[in-house]
């Protein structure tokens, strides 16, 4: 392998064992990510479950039909925690070291993202654990892999917003900014009710917001098949956000250096 | 007189407080009002349901759950905010100042309650801008403003309390989402008669839901005398609780030093 990209692994790795760290010294740290979206889906189950009963709604059990937004809603979270990180860190004067550093800005981004990602399992899994308990269905293999690919493209795609909020702003006092736009992005979708369901201004916004794409694909395996084209659209929203998300942050990343 | 002086003073710099960190005030306005618009469209069909309450529209149904959900928001973040105050030694300066002692919760809680003004103000804009009809006109606006106003004063004084007990405001935070657990065992989103077990029989006797219904009665049907007294005795139960909450809080944290 060649040497430079070597270096820059590892050091991706370190960044990654860093945020891992934090984690492991304050497992505190993790319980708000898992109990938001946790007293949302048990919430949002018990409230609006009636649902079912309207004609034309696609599955007999809300449990399934919500599971899909709580884990993504975890994962925006996870990824928006990693903003509010970011901003401690140029806060604290920390994050002036790392760009010093010769680390490539992509690498510093890349470990960011990555730790978001593999972070976003923890509040997916509780969050289905505790769907599997209340009834909801089970997705099989290959429609659990597909959630779980969704999990962690939504939480790199926030994790990319957050650095860019991060990075412009400058202070962890933007935190709402990451969270509420990354909520907003997940809700307003077809998070409550199918696409035939939904009225007024969502019914037009949802089927244009990318996000649907990535909520219906994650949902597929819990209410009904996996399909290929089912699956697709999604893939495709998350590497396209990633792309751009991630381009801007490297740029707010190149304008925080000079 | 000067008692009234400080509080007052108090209640300003609260208010201030509020409005000058977004952190403080985003989660009180922009939360609910993204959750009405979502919930509202999203789970709109729901007035279809048999047994639904007859209703214009589910926005209109909506408007009281979101601006309670603001009230208890607020009490909240009152409470993180004076938290914040106990970690800075500002309680303390205020402690050792010759002020009677419950001016110091009450000129939180004067703060708290010009916040839920606010509250209660944006979201009857917000819903009669979206096209929510009150039935009850500019008395039953006026009546929901009285009853916002009351609900975050009831609500703080819980915030209050918590604060003075721990004195730490990531404990306060930490409570944030409890908000939610009391607000979905509630009719602040749905009917009780449409809710999934355990959530329907907890949302029966839940306080907060006699308060949901007082601030809706005006928007969707005429007055009914009961429910506003109903709504009335609950906010005054929430807080009765609080200021007593406080009062032993606030005892032990003078004894403790």
């Amino acid at each position: 392998m060649d040497g430079r990209l070597e270096t820059d692994l590892a050091t991706i790795r370190a960044l990654v064992r860093r945020s891992a760290n934090e984690l492991i010294r304050v497992p505190g740290a993790a319980v708000p990510g898992v109990l938001a979206p946790a007293i949302f889906f048990l919430g949002l189950t018990a409230v609006f479950g009636s649902l079912t009963l309207l004609p034309g709604f696609t599955t007999d059990s809300y449990a399934s039909f919500m599971i899909p937004v709580s884990m993504l809603q975890g994962a925006g979270f996870t990824g928006a925690a990693m903003g509010v990180n970011l901003a401690r860190d140029i806060e604290f004067g920390l994050f002036d070291r790392f760009l010093a550093s010769p680390a490539p800005r992509w690498v510093l981004l890349t470990g960011l993202v990555v730790s978001a990602a593999i972070r976003s399992f923890i509040p997916a899994t509780a969050v289905f654990l505790i769907a599997l308990a209340v009834g909801a269905h089970f997705p099989g293999p290959l429609g659990l892999v597909i959630a779980y690919l969704c999990v962690m493209g939504t939480a790199t795609i926030a994790a990319c917003w957050s650095a860019i909020i991060a990075l412009r702003f400058k202070t962890q006092s933007a935190s709402p900014l990451m969270q509420t736009v990354m909520l907003a992005a997940v809700l307003c979708t077809t998070a409550y009710a199918p696409q035939e369901l939904l009225t007024g201004w969502l019914a037009t916004v949802a089927e244009y917001n990318p996000f649907t794409q990535v909520v219906d694909a994650t949902r597929q395996g819990f209410v009904g098949g996996v399909t290929w084209d089912g699956t697709w659209p999604a893939l495709v929203v998350i590497a396209g956000l990633t792309a751009l998300l991630g381009t801007l942050a490297l740029r707010g990343m190149r304008r925080t250096a000079y | 007189m000067r008692t009234l002086a400080v509080i007052g003073e108090l209640g300003r710099r609260s208010v201030r407080q509020t409005f000058r960190r977004p952190q403080l005030m985003a989660p009180l306005l922009i939360i609910p009002t993204l959750l009405l618009a979502v919930q509202s469209a999203g789970a709109g069909r729901a007035v279809d349901l048999p047994g639904f309450p007859p209703v214009e529209s589910f926005f209109d149904f909506l408007l009281a759950g979101a601006m309670v959900q603001a009230a208890l928001l607020a009490g909240n973040s009152g409470g993180i905010a004076m938290a914040i105050d106990i970690e800075m030694g500002f309680t303390d300066r205020l402690l050792a100042a010759p002020i009677p002692r419950f001016a110091i919760v009450a000129g939180r809680l004067a703060g708290t309650a010009a916040v839920g003004a606010v509250i209660a103000v944006w979201f009857l804009v917000i819903g009669v801008v979206f096209g929510a009809t009150i039935e009850e006109g500019i008395p039953g606006a006026l009546m929901m403003i009285v009853l916002v106003v009351l609900a975050a004063l009831a609500f703080g004084t819980l915030g209050a309390a918590l604060a003075l007990r721990t004195g730490s405001a990531s404990v306060v935070q930490g409570t944030f989402p409890l908000v939610f657990v009391i607000l979905f065992l509630s009719t602040a989103f749905f009917p009780a008669d449409l809710l999934l077990e355990p959530a329907e029989t907890i949302a029966r006797v839940n306080p907060l839901s006699f308060v949901v219904t007082a601030v809706r009665d005006p928007v969707i049907s005429a007055w009914s005398a009961g429910e506003l007294a109903a709504g009335f005795a609950a906010t005054l139960l929430i807080g009765a609780v609080g200021i007593w909450l406080c009062s032993m809080a606030l005892r032990r944290r003078l004894r403790m030093g």
